[in-house]
């Protein structure tokens, strides 16, 4: 019930949005379909007349089928970039199979007396197809049709994560805040479409051939207007942003930002997280969100905009564990202890950057750190049955050489086992994790703490004022009361949000601190 | 009209039609004839190229037809065939109108004919003109199908077992408006069929086929009593006395007696056209049998003696 009240409540305040990613959703779904019937049936009309390669040709659309649509984007992106093109490209490829398939499976349903006959009475090969054939799949091939759409309403939702809009946005940016309401908001329209798609092209189906015809001839001339629909809403502005969909959701992210700096003249594009630095690197978008220790920043050149109002408040990083862990095995407090204030912001970064771009494993970096520091111990022999220490993690490099670090530090020093669970996604996800007890500790950000997991009043949070100290004290307070959760000591660097944009494009416009980047957009 | 000339056709390993020839000339109905599988069907396809021969040539009024394009040349020959095959989707008028439209005739020419032909073919177009094929009898979906192929007026029909769908009632009666229809008088005909007595009802001639060979080509009559080997006798052996009875008339029956016995001229509602089976079917019709002159056992005496004259006149 809350829920639905919230979900009303968000689609109030979003009704633009959702309009918006409404058409963006019909014209994503539209243009795949067009492109996907003017292959497939032309595709399927020769199988029809070369029935040897059907076989071939239709288990090679089959496979494409198989293929998971977030690795089909994966593949796509080094291909096409990001944007509208390689999601329609993929929709494409999702279309295939049940186009081909239909007309073929279409006409040779056709009566072979019923295509003897014309022939016999003189139609060419070409009036055979037009006006026999063709009007006689055309029930079967329009299921096709009818298959396609619905399985390319649903993926569709997937473009969200390569900026090509849609209702995904919501669905992502729901799921990154573990916000049911925000789901839905996405989710409810898209299931709506699908059933509105399929209701409207069963109806179509169940018309007499006749009909049929012109309806079917309509549906072409009405598919490239739908997909224009893709290009109506774009908001256009000087600058255009790529944000993650967590970014665009949560509270200390685009919100704040706009409210306090005024960002309100920058159209934004959603993808996912891991496609936001590659997005600004290749200049499909200009400003991003990210975060300040990240590898990348280094790796491709990008300037991190000052946070000179202090919306985003301190993230400094420090291990939650639970308690009973530190109960059974004491010695554990000493071992964690050692990387106590042992990494700088740009310590950090330059971890990073080795994972990010020059693609060391984790694991290396923890090692090459920990052994620079005069901290490595050799992993102590493994002894059966001993306890085992779960490590939790997010699912990005600088948690996962965390990770690792705390790994080689337990093995190293005490006769514990470790299991590592990394990449258990979002922080929501994470934080669950935790308290039912499937892991033992992970790091988290104090900034995260905040206002993600404990989401006080304003009041609260303005009274923190953004002072690390008095956010990590609440912090600690709070998760002891509520969670029973113990925050220890912070690692030492701040991974604060950031935004970021290329360094050449921030000197040239002459833009180093956010407050320079709103007045930029207000000129 | 139409001259065949060596025609052959192997599909793989399979003979299918061997050195086939014959001649037909305008107005003439000509009957392939033969057991299942014995390339008659095959045979009349090559006629309007939906079978393209191996060797051999065709020729339509003098023209070869492999020098036609294949559409060309069927808009100018009927054609029927057993599944009628009927467009679904289009109305009986729209059927009857496809070889005309492709023509480019004239749309007001072609609603009057349709009408025409639908009246003539028992179709009311009122009540049937608008209707798709499914909603008919399969009596009345062939009768379509003969309507669409004599549309666009060809001067040769086509028809691969048009009856063969058919229960043996509507066949008969639909056989018979066949048979009467005037639009088909002038035309030149092939129809396939494997059913011995449509053969004889409806043939001048009769091309007799087995194995892809001809077996013998001639008139029912000469089939019957002059038979050129085995096969053609076994083949008629089974229904030899109906086809007998169909084939002799009373001109033939009555010939020698009528000269001798000066009896005049042979009595109404005959004529020496009259086939003895017809004739036998009007004397045992009580309500007929009144006025004519002769009775049932002196029509089967003089019927015994003709068949004897027959046998002998051939075996000289």
């Amino acid at each position: 019930m809350e829920t639905l009240a919230a979900l009303f409540t968000f689609w109030r305040e979003q009704a633009g949005k959702l309009g918006e990613q409404t058409l963006q959703h019909i014209g994503l779904t539209a243009a795949s379909l067009l492109l996907a019937v003017l292959l497939g049936v032309p595709v399927g009309l020769w199988l029809s007349r070369r029935p040897r390669w059907a076989p071939a040709v239709l288990g090679l659309a089959g496979v494409l089928q198989t293929v998971p649509s977030i690795a089909l984007l994966g593949f796509l992106i080094p291909l096409l970039g990001i944007g509208p093109k390689p999601a329609i490209f993929a929709l494409f490829l999702y279309s295939l199979l049940p186009i081909i398939r239909n007309t073929l499976a279409g006409i040779q349903g056709v009566a072979p007396a019923v295509v003897e006959a014309a022939r016999g009475l003189g139609l060419t090969d070409g009036q055979v197809l037009r006006r026999v054939e063709l009007p006689l799949a055309l029930p079967v091939l329009m299921a096709g049709i009818r298959t396609a759409t619905v399985i390319n309403v649903g993926v569709a939702t997937l473009a969200a994560y390569v900026a090509a809009g849609g209702l995904g946005e919501f669905i992502f940016g729901g799921i990154a805040l573990n916000n049911p309401a925000m789901i839905l908001a996405g989710a409810l329209p898209a299931a709506g479409l699908a059933l509105a798609f399929d209701a409207a092209l069963g109806a179509v189906q169940k018309l007499s051939a006749r009909r049929l015809r012109q309806v079917g001839g309509a549906l072409l001339v009405a598919l490239p207007l739908l997909g224009a629909l893709y290009l109506l809403p774009r908001a256009t502005g000087k600058l255009l942003a790529g944000f993650s969909p967590e970014f665009v959701g949560r509270a200390d992210g685009l919100p704040g930002l706009t409210k306090t700096y005024g960002l309100t003249r920058l159209p934004n594009v959603v993808l996912a997280p891991a496609l936001v630095y590659e997005a600004a690197r290749n200049a499909n978008v200009d400003v991003i969100d990210g975060y300040s220790t990240d590898g990348r920043i280094r790796a491709y050149n990008l300037r991190v905009l000052h946070d000179d109002r202090r919306v985003f408040p301190p993230y400094y990083a420090a291990p939650v564990i639970r308690p009973q862990l530190l109960r059974e095995h004491p010695e554990l407090m000493a071992v964690l202890a050692q990387l106590d204030g042992q990494i700088s912001d740009s310590v950090m970064t330059n971890l990073n950057y080795r994972a990010d771009y020059l693609h060391q494993s984790p694991q290396a970096i923890a090692e090459a750190f920990l052994r620079r520091r005069g901290l490595w111990r050799a992993p102590r022999p493994a002894i059966a049955d001993a306890p085992v220490v779960r490590l939790g993690s997010k699912i990005f490099a600088e948690q996962y050489i965390l990770a690792e670090m705390y790994a080689a530090l337990i093995r190293g020093n005490t006769n514990l086992a470790v299991q590592t669970k990394t990449g258990l996604g979002g922080t929501t996800i994470c934080f669950d994790a935790l308290r039912d007890g499937a892991i033992d500790m992970y790091p988290e950000y104090t900034g995260t703490g905040l206002l993600v997991l404990l989401q006080p009043t304003p009041a609260v949070v303005d009274s923190l004022g953004g002072r690390p100290d008095a956010v990590l004290n609440y912090v600690r307070r709070e998760f002891q009361r509520r969670y029973n959760l113990e925050w220890l000591a912070p690692l030492g660097f701040n991974n604060t949000y950031a935004l970021l944009m290329r360094q050449q494009q921030a000197q040239e416009l002459g833009i180093a601190s956010v407050s320079e980047l709103g007045q930029y957009l207000r000129r | 009209m139409i001259r065949v000339s060596h025609l052959s056709k192997r599909f793989g390993a399979h003979a299918v039609v061997q050195d086939v020839s014959f001649e037909l000339a305008a107005g003439e109905t000509l009957v392939l004839l033969g057991p299942s599988g014995c390339g008659k069907t095959t045979l009349l396809k090559m006629l309007n190229r939906l079978v393209e021969p191996d060797s051999g040539t065709v020729e339509i009024n003098g023209l070869n037809v492999f020098e036609q394009r294949p559409e060309t040349l069927r808009r100018g020959i009927g054609y029927v065939i057993q599944q009628v095959g009927l467009l679904p989707h289009y109305t009986v008028a729209e059927n009857v109108a496809v070889v005309p439209r492709l023509l480019g005739h004239a749309p007001a020419a072609i609603a009057a004919r349709t009408t025409a032909l639908l009246t003539r073919l028992h179709l009311p177009p009122e009540r049937y003109a608008a209707q798709l094929p499914h909603q008919l009898s399969g009596g009345q979906q062939q009768r379509v199908g003969l309507a669409r192929a004599l549309a666009a007026d060809p001067p040769i029909i086509l028809l691969d077992e048009p009856f063969g769908a058919l229960d043996p009632l509507t066949r008969a009666s639909i056989r018979r408006e066949f048979r009467e229809l005037e639009e088909l008088r002038s035309k030149t005909v092939v129809l396939v069929t494997h059913d011995v007595t449509e053969a004889f009802e409806l043939a001048d001639r009769i091309l007799l086929l087995d194995a892809g060979q001809v077996q013998q080509l001639g008139t029912p009559r000469e089939l019957l009593f002059q038979p050129a080997n085995d096969f053609v006798r076994r083949f008629f052996a089974a229904e030899r006395l109906a086809l007998q009875l169909r084939t002799l008339t009373l001109g033939d029956v009555f010939t020698e007696e009528a000269a001798t016995r000066s009896a005049g001229p042979i009595p109404l509602p005959f004529t020496t056209a009259t086939t003895v089976h017809d004739a036998l079917e009007t004397l045992t019709d009580s309500d007929a049998g009144a006025s004519t002159s002769f009775s049932v056992a002196e029509l089967m005496a003089a019927f015994g003696q003709a068949l004897q004259r027959e046998e002998e006149a051939w075996k000289r």
